[in-house]
């Protein structure tokens, strides 16, 4: 199973690599069945180890949940896949053969995989409109953003993912109006603009009613299969809703992974949220 | 629902640019003919000092405007900006050395007088060239975005940011202000560059001159203004402001951010350089006293005082302050730091948006309207 | 709880001022106890009074011949106004044509007689005349002085008149120098008297001799021995003493560069501890508040001129006076910061940009306020006894003691504020508040009294380090302006909010750019520790000892 482990060449192969690299979409090498590989990754901060040898694998088009107590290092592992994070020891590839450790956080976003933060970030200035457009794939140097035109294709693009997230009659309102729910949406139909092969999002339904958490249920699972999707989240009944596979961190390890059943029954989990 | 061309967009939507660019190009013809064409005990005769003076106030615009630029739309608090305009500034006073020829006091066709006292033989080599304005012009623009360019490449790559970022650039200006005070440099140490004689052959006392200067700068200003309307319009403008707010979700949906902080930094810096090349011909000496540290940060007020991220607020800020200066200096000198430290404190204490978002207030009152709708409205 | 922790602080303020007043007060006493006491006898009095009266009178071959007479009474009264003399600064009241020795202050001229160094009035400058001396009396004076100096019983006075021997080394010089020999205690003095003579017996004519003495001078740090050795490489035919003056030269030059070498540390770290002693109160401040306060300088500047007023009011007591400025410049800036605290910053709280602005407007506030209330000029502050001269370690390497004390001062500073962010309650408060404001005051800290209090700490610091700026520099309106940029370098360099990384900075900042300097000259060292502080955060943009963790950026 371990990357690396699959050819022997792969070794050393990862020398060449550098962050100067220009990535392509659509190189990523998913042959093997997985799209993410952490493998033995740690991060400390002052002592602190967020994440203690953690490895884990995302299959390409899987929906996976990520849970774990707090402190367990959930965010930390999503700044080490985007790049925020180095990692002290461990290696991180998307495919087979991109080293995301070498990569800064433009070139991971471009070479596909988008991510949504905990606190919903987006731009307050904009509109919603120019926040999609902003997000949108396209050709995202200096020059060439200056001279930027929309063209149909993209407008469309545009006012489709508005209906999918539901805030087209806000079109041209400052997407600091909007309420918590909505941003998260909002921040939600960025990652869609995008077009990415991997999503990472950070707890979507924080602040959502009932109904919005069952939409974004409903939307997260429309997009796995054409995307992977990981999902971290403390609320268990949206888990449960959307998941088929679950993962446990504690500690900046993994304690158990399975379907959200086998989780819940696993002796080591108990223990951990529910203490002795 | 496909983005207007420039000018449309401008004319439609941008109703502070509108009455900005219709006084600048009132004044722009008005001033010049009441000096020249008035006889000079009339009423409406404008005094060539008080022509001087406006020149001087709109070369500060300017280079406020190019400070609201990287401060008020990307967020980068500048400290040192006054660095760019006094660099700009040498370059011009270089060329306007150069032009005095044999016509100083120790007679030297080749050296500055300040050369000859110090008993130096030849020309240092980074003052070749100067001579040709064409070669001084490129300079004005190219040492002051050089300097950005690698200041801006080292701190942005490294993720520079806030504060740090203002206290560095503030350590920028005051190493050129010391480095400039050392006779060894070779740009007149503290005296500077001045006794201008004229340019491109045109006497720098005449009042033909500087009324010509005085309309360049108001020409100079009006393509400032609508250059940065332009960027700051155009996607790459709300690519800034977008960095502005949410730096790491800028970088997360794809955008190299430092690529983008230095490009309008640089940008910037070399507007900075122009106003500076404006503003030395019209005051006829620069000093290294244009590098304090102090005028930066006095520049920030200028800035602040009119409204943030507005360009235009920032240019009447540049003006409304430096008129407050011109006439406390004078009259009370002693109430000038009092009243600029209060303007420190009025500006971010009570109106952070400056003199145009109190005017959006106050004329949003009068209507009765609810909602503010922010003149920085960048569609 | 709030109640008890104010009382803490409370208690740790006054101790601290306690401390300080009563240390005051010994020094000032144990200074005023070793002043030397002037004795005089009946019959010289007289002497001396007839032959300088006649001083006011008369050419200057008149005046030669009165300072020839002078030389000749013993009294201690005599070297004085030889010494004034030859700076110019002997004059007379022309009404009573008596003599005065002077000090400006404030336009008019404070006098006191030579006769018994009582105050004889403030005068106009019209009011007074000089006793004019001209270059032949000057050649007189100088001699005079050095010889009236080896007799007097002041260690520092006798160096300074061996020295002034040294530099015109004659037979006549050699005897006078042997002489003192004899009697001679001190040791670095009679170092100086050997190595004179060692000198003198270089042009001796027998070479054994000649020899002998080289040797002996590889031993000497004199500045004359190595002009004298120079000189005899260049001169002498005898390839022996050459290669011997050579290897002494070279012994010499090396230890020269040693002591060069340890000059510029302690150099370095002199101006290492004034740093410390400015950025300590930003690392406060900025490090643990998260507050840029540019005003920080203006607060200094209060310190110091706090020293002025306190001074100005215990004119006969220089010593108790910095004393007592020490805890009154810490309450009078923490004063100030509070103030500034409650009345600006509070507002501007998680606006950090707008924070340095409102505060940099206050210290253009306070530079104009000193600047009206003092006027533009600067003042000055003078020198406690105990802080001035220099610790001698040999003739080319001293440590002034005001450089010695502010050190040892910086470091204590530093010590204190440890303790207090370590061991007090208000510490325990300040570091709950800067890790996690929100739980903090779930926790019942009343986080806007600690900001308040932090700030003012921090300030309060500021006024301290005044007080020491005040003995090494200039007190005036820009003085805070001149060092402001320099403390945020430390911090900057050292790491955000943490006192080691500000020690660290300060040090080795101040290290760096004294080892610069000789290299580069002043203003180029400086320039290039900017730029190197400016290439040093690309390779740790947040400082030698970084905060880390997930939420440090935001």
């Amino acid at each position: 199973m371990r990357r690396d482990k699959v050819f022997d060449f792969v070794e050393q192969k990862r020398l060449p690599f550098s962050g100067r690299r220009t990535v392509i979409p659509g190189e990523i090498d998913v042959t093997h069945g997985p799209i993410l590989y952490l493998e033995n990754i740690s991060v400390s901060f002052d002592g602190f180890k967020a994440l203690n040898d953690l490895t884990l694998y995302i299959n390409d088009g899987e929906l996976r949940c990520i849970i774990g107590p707090n402190g367990a290092g959930k965010t930390t592992m999503m700044d080490v896949i985007t790049g925020k994070t180095r990692p002290d020891t461990g290696s991180a590839y998307f495919g087979q053969t991109m080293d995301l450790t070498r990569m800064s956080e433009y070139q991971i976003a471009h070479a596909g995989i988008g991510r949504k933060f905990q606190k919903p970030t987006i731009f307050p200035q904009h509109t919603i409109f120019e926040n999609l457009e902003l997000a949108m794939a396209a050709d995202k140097r200096v020059w060439p953003t200056l001279f930027a035109k929309i063209n149909t294709a993209q407008h469309e693009k545009i006012i489709e993912v508005m209906d999918t997230i539901g805030l087209t009659e806000l079109c041209y309102e400052r997407a600091a109006q909007l309420s918590h729910g909505q941003k998260q949406w909002l921040e939600i139909g960025m990652l869609l603009m995008q077009n990415p092969r991997v999503l990472l999002v950070d707890e979507p339904v924080a602040g959502m009613t009932h109904q919005e958490m069952d939409k974004t249920a409903e939307l997260l699972k429309s997009l796995a299969g054409k995307h992977s999707v990981v999902v971290v989240e403390h609320d268990m009944d949206f888990v449960r809703s959307i998941a088929s596979t679950v993962t446990v961190l504690h500690e900046g390890s993994v304690l158990a992974e399975g379907t959200m059943d086998e989780v819940q029954n696993n002796p080591k989990v108990i223990e951990v949220y529910l203490g002795e | 629902m496909a983005r207007q061309p420039f000018i449309v967009d401008f004319l439609k939507n941008d109703k502070g640019g509108k009455i900005f660019v219709s006084i600048l190009l009132v004044t722009m013809f008005v001033v010049p003919a009441l000096n020249l064409l008035v006889p000079a005990d009339s009423f409406f005769h404008v005094p060539t000092y008080t022509v001087t003076l406006l020149g001087k106030y709109l070369s500060y615009a300017m280079l406020a405007i190019a400070l609201d630029l990287v401060w008020g739309y990307c967020g980068i608090l500048s400290l040192g900006h006054a660095a760019f305009f006094a660099l700009g500034g040498y370059a011009m006073g270089m060329y306007l050395m150069r032009q005095i020829g044999d016509r100083g006091v120790y007679g030297n066709t080749e050296l500055p007088d300040f050369m000859v006292f110090l008993n130096w033989t030849e020309l240092p080599w980074y003052w070749q060239g100067f001579d040709m304005f064409w070669f001084a012009m490129i300079m004005v623009i190219l040492v002051p975005g050089l300097l950005a360019l690698v200041f801006g490449w080292l701190a942005f790559r490294a993720r520079v940011t806030g504060v740090y970022l203002s206290i560095i650039t503030q350590a920028l200006t005051y190493a050129l202000l010391l480095a400039f005070f050392m006779n060894e440099l070779g740009f007149g140490g503290n005296n500077g560059l001045t006794d201008f004689k004229d340019i491109l052959g045109y006497d720098l006392q005449a009042d033909t001159t500087r009324v010509s200067l005085f309309f360049l700068s108001a020409l100079f200003l009006i393509l400032t203004y609508f250059l940065c309307r332009f960027i700051i319009t155009s996607k790459l403008g709300r690519v800034v402001v977008a960095i502005r707010d949410a730096e790491d979700r800028t970088r997360f949906i794809g955008y190299k951010v430092e690529s983008f902080k230095l490009w309008i930094f640089v940008l910037s810096a070399m507007i900075a350089g122009v106003a500076g090349a404006l503003f030395v011909p019209q005051v006829g000496i620069i000093n290294p006293g244009e590098f304090s540290p102090l005028n930066s940060i006095e520049l920030v007020v200028w800035v602040a005082i009119g409204g943030r991220a507005t360009l235009y607020g920032a240019a009447l800020g540049a003006v409304i302050v430096n008129y407050s200066k011109s006439y406390l200096t004078a009259a009370f000198p002693e109430v000038w730091l009092f009243a600029l430290g209060g303007l420190f404190l009025l500006v971010t204490i009570f109106m952070p948006k400056g003199v145009i978002g109190l005017w959006n207030q106050m004329r949003l009152k009068l209507q009765g309207k609810k909602q503010p709708i922010a003149e920085n409205k960048i569609e | 709880m709030t109640l008890s922790s104010r009382k803490n602080i409370q208690i740790l303020l006054s101790l601290i001022f306690i401390a300080m007043l009563s240390a005051g007060y010994s020094a000032a006493a144990l200074a005023d106890s070793i002043e030397p006491k002037t004795e005089t006898s009946v019959a010289i009095v007289i002497s001396f009074e007839v032959a300088t009266a006649s001083l006011t009178a008369g050419s200057y071959s008149d005046r030669e011949q009165v300072i020839k007479k002078l030389y000749t009474v013993d009294d201690e009264r005599v070297l004085p106004v030889l010494q004034q003399m030859l700076k110019s600064k002997l004059y007379y009241i022309k009404k009573t044509k008596q003599l005065v020795f002077i000090k400006k202050i404030d336009g008019s001229y404070k006098t006191t007689s030579i006769l018994n160094n009582e105050d004889a009035g403030l005068f106009e400058k019209n009011k007074l005349k000089k006793v004019k001396v001209n270059n032949k009396l000057r050649r007189l004076l100088r001699g005079y002085i050095a010889q009236l100096g080896l007799k007097s019983t002041d260690d520092a006075v006798r160096k300074a008149a061996v020295k002034q021997l040294l530099k015109n080394i004659n037979a006549e010089t050699i005897a006078v120098l042997q002489v003192l020999d004899k009697k001679e205690t001190n040791s670095s003095i009679k170092e100086l008297v050997a190595a004179g003579v060692s000198i003198w017996n270089l042009s001796s004519n027998d070479k054994a001799t000649q020899l002998a003495s080289i040797k002996a001078l590889s031993k000497s740090l004199v500045p004359e021995v190595k002009l004298k050795l120079q000189e005899i490489i260049e001169d002498t035919e005898d390839a022996t003493i050459k290669k011997a003056a050579i290897s002494s030269l070279k012994k010499i030059d090396s230890k020269i560069s040693i002591f060069g070498f340890l000059e510029n540390l302690v150099f370095g770290l002199s101006l290492g501890s004034v740093l410390l002693l400015i950025a300590v109160g930003l690392a406060i401040t900025f490090g643990v508040m998260g507050v840029i306060n540019m005003a920080h300088g203006e607060l200094m500047m209060l310190g110091a001129y706090t020293t002025f007023v306190v001074q100005q009011m215990l004119p006969n007591h220089i010593t108790a006076s910095i004393f007592i400025s020490i805890p009154l410049a810490f309450l009078v800036a923490g004063a100030f910061g509070v103030a500034i605290e409650r009345f600006v910053i509070r507002y501007l709280y998680g606006r950090p940009l707008e924070t340095l602005l409102a505060t940099f407007g206050i210290s253009l506030i306070l530079q104009q306020l000193v600047r009206s209330v003092f006027g533009p000029t600067n003042q000055a502050v003078q020198t406690p006894a105990f802080m001035s001269g220099s610790l001698e370690i040999n003739s080319i390497f001293a440590i002034t003691y005001n450089r010695l004390y502010i050190f040892i001062f910086a470091i204590v500073v530093l010590l204190l504020l440890m303790l207090i962010l370590k061991k007090t309650r208000l510490g325990l408060q300040v570091r709950a508040v800067s890790q996690n404001r929100t739980m903090a005051k779930a926790m019942g800290v009343k986080s806007e009294w600690v900001d308040a209090m932090t700030f003012g700490l921090g300030s309060g610091i500021a006024g301290v380090a005044g007080v020491a700026l005040s003995q090494l520099t200039n007190v005036g309106p820009n003085l805070g302006q001149a060092y402001i940029i320099d403390s945020f370098m430390v911090v900057v360099f050292g790491g955000v909010g943490n006192l080691l990384g500000t020690f660290v900075g300060a040090m080795s900042l101040g290290v760096f750019n004294k080892f610069l300097e000789p290299w580069s000259g002043a203003v180029l060292a400086k320039i290039l520790v900017l730029v190197f502080i400016i290439l040093f955060i690309q390779k740790r943009p947040r400082g030698l000892f970084p905060k880390k963790g997930r939420g440090v950026e935001d």
